[in-house]
């Protein structure tokens, strides 16, 4: 069963006083759910939530469903998001994704067998001047290559964080 | 050339710090501020001419001057949700600067009464955000924020929000709905915001930039403010520039630079052999530009909004001859189809449809009409929805068939790019 913990529970309770109005709390409270979970959200979670914020299911749903940052399903230890939008597209960001999903040998959205990654392509990031790029969980790289993109992802595997 | 006002200090060391900041005149310009009137602020600001930075270029003063006088709380709400593809300037002020920010706030607050502010930024934002927290804590500690600011008796408190991505939250009112804690889904205007906004309360939302700028408002005085750029659009702002030039970046130049001059001298050109086909001039939502145009362009209000396109975020997206336009459209079509925030019947269908008109054409399997069906789709989903996120997406649909129909054309008739070398992998998005 799905349970925050203590410091989780504190900063429910800090979030829920924080703002004018005790729902604008939901927001960050499923971004702090989604990162003691590994990555995703379910429906557990959200009752989960519900109970503990004494907020109603469906207002804490619905944002969970409108935010693409909620994760619906399971995601890899490190998971990769590729802009493959305009300024990105044309540097060569839908090429990169492509080389990626096949050098790990995973479709789009799924996870590794070996649960280290997963790989979406998303749209713009505010680092059109950095393109191609990718966000790796908290972190955006830049000016990559396919080479580049790979050499970064294999480091973090063995256990370098930034991967570089 | 640029001419670094809001950037002066950019690569300085330590200048995100309040140290930093401070030892180069920071907060100077609040401690000046909080001896003025708040209304002969709002009057400098008028005079300024300063527009808001975030897109649609309204009169900052003016707009504040819309709040009503009702003793109600009132509340600042800085847009740093930069969501616009092409824009990329927000996250560097907010890196390099986020005290600038701040003390724009406190004083932009100030000017207008409000007692809490926020900072709305995208989600994605983790690192920028981290800077800013920390900027924040120093405000808070060194007297900035918080009750009594610098024994003026004035009290405001600030704090930060994070989005969870949606696009639709850098609208003004969908950015408030996601404040509230609700799906980022606009409202209805008017009301505007200045009367009812978060909460119900007046509210003015203001771009990173925008606020930013204030401080420069204050430093110098309007006159000085307006001794660059022009008549219309006075100041310097960041652009971001991208795409196919050789030196992409942010840089800071008056409004009223030659576009082409960005290209070359900032950008240092297109790489070797490559010619300019396209801009646009000012984020993804605004209408291209062929070449001709862009060399005319000027990057001002004015000349933009004459050449039936507008300067918007300031995100320049530089197209050369590589590119196959009908692949461009489609790359832009699906990202408004997946942001659409599908309230509007317009907006959520019409987005649908031109992302699949386009994808039928870049498979192969379009017709002659389909191209004509594109502009019809699109004219009717202007002006007829709760936000511009339908125009938007419309804009550059008519402005790409418009200006580059030989291609669509060309496309429809051989079932392939009329640029040689836009592979399988390109195609599809
Ligand atoms: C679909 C859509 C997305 C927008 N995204 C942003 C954004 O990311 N950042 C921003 O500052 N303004 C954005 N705007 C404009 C805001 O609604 C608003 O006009 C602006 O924040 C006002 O600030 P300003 O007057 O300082 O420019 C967007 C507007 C629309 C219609
Ligand atoms: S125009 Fe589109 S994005 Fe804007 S409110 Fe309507 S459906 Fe939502
Ligand atoms: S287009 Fe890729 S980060 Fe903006």
């Amino acid at each position: 069963m799905f349970k925050l913990s203590n410091k989780g529970t504190e900063f429910v309770k800090n979030e829920l006083s924080r703002y004018e109005s005790r729902r604008s709390a939901i927001l960050p409270c499923l971004t702090l759910a989604q990162e003691e979970n590994g990555g995703y959200i379910n429906a557990e979670i959200i009752s989960y939530l519900a109970h503990l914020m004494d907020i109603p299911e469906s207002q804490i749903q619905e944002v969970f469903m409108f935010y693409t940052m909620y994760n619906k399903k399971p995601v890899g230890k490190f998971h990769v998001q590729v802009c493959c939008n305009i300024s990105c597209a044309m540097n060569g960001g839908r090429e990169l994704v492509q080389h990626l999903t096949k050098e790990f040998r995973v479709n789009d959205g799924e996870v590794t067998s070996d649960g280290n990654f997963s790989f979406s392509r998303v749209e713009c990031l505010g680092a059109c001047g950095g393109a191609p790029m990718m966000q790796v969980n908290e972190e955006y790289h830049e000016n990559l290559t396919p080479e580049k993109a790979v050499h970064v992802l294999k480091n973090m595997a063995k256990g370098n964080s930034h991967g570089s | 050339m640029e001419v670094k006002h809001l950037t002066e200090h950019y690569d300085k060391d330590g200048y995100a710090t309040i140290k930093g900041y401070q030892k180069l005149g920071g907060y100077e310009n609040l401690k000046k501020a909080l001896k003025m009137k708040p209304l002969d602020i709002i009057n400098e600001v008028k005079a300024s001419g300063l527009r808001g930075r975030g897109g649609a270029g309204f009169p900052t003063g003016v707009k504040w001057g819309f709040l009503p006088n009702n003793g109600e709380p009132r509340y600042l709400l800085c847009n740093a949700d930069e969501g616009e593809p092409g824009t990329y300037k927000d996250r560097l002020m907010m890196e390099r600067a986020p005290h600038q920010l701040i003390e724009g706030m406190i004083i932009s607050a100030f000017a207008i009464g409000s007692p809490k502010s926020y900072i709305y930024i995208r989600g994605e934002y983790f690192y920028p955000k981290s800077i800013v927290e920390k900027a924040l804590r120093e405000a808070y500690d060194n007297g900035l924020l918080g009750k009594n600011i610098l024994g003026s008796g004035f009290n405001h408190d600030m704090d930060i929000y994070s989005g969870a991505g949606a696009y639709i939250c850098g609208e003004e009112t969908g950015m408030i709905s996601s404040l509230e804690g609700k799906k980022g889904q606009p409202k209805l205007k008017p009301p505007f915001p200045a009367i009812q906004g978060y909460l119900g309360k007046p509210t003015i939302v203001n771009n990173v930039e925008t606020l930013a700028a204030v401080t420069l408002v204050i430093r110098d005085g309007a006159a000085a403010f307006r001794k660059q750029g022009t008549e219309k659009s006075p100041g310097t702002k960041l652009f971001s520039l991208s795409g196919n030039v050789v030196k992409p970046g942010n840089y800071e130049v008056p409004l009223g630079y030659k576009l082409i001059d960005l290209i070359n001298i900032e950008g240092g050109g297109l790489k070797p052999g490559r010619k300019l086909k396209a801009v646009i001039p000012g984020g993804s939502s605004a209408k291209i530009l062929n070449k001709e145009e862009s060399e005319k362009a000027t990057l001002d209000y004015e000349c933009l909004a004459q050449m039936d396109t507008m300067l918007g975020s300031g995100a320049v997206i530089v197209i050369d001859d590589t590119n196959c336009m009908v692949d461009l459209l489609g790359v832009l079509m699906h990202f408004y189809h997946h942001e659409s925030c599908g309230q509007c019947t317009p907006c959520r269908e019409g987005t649908g449809w031109l992302e699949k008109l386009v994808n039928g054409i870049k498979s192969g399997q379009g017709k002659l009409q389909d191209i004509d069906l594109i502009e019809t789709v699109a004219r009717n989903m202007c002006g007829r929805t709760i936000c511009a996120l339908s125009d938007a997406a419309a804009f550059p649909a008519m402005s790409f068939v418009l200006k580059f129909r030989d291609e669509f054309e060309f496309f429809v008739r051989e079932g392939r790019s009329k640029i040689k070398g836009t592979s399988y992998a390109k195609m599809h998005h």
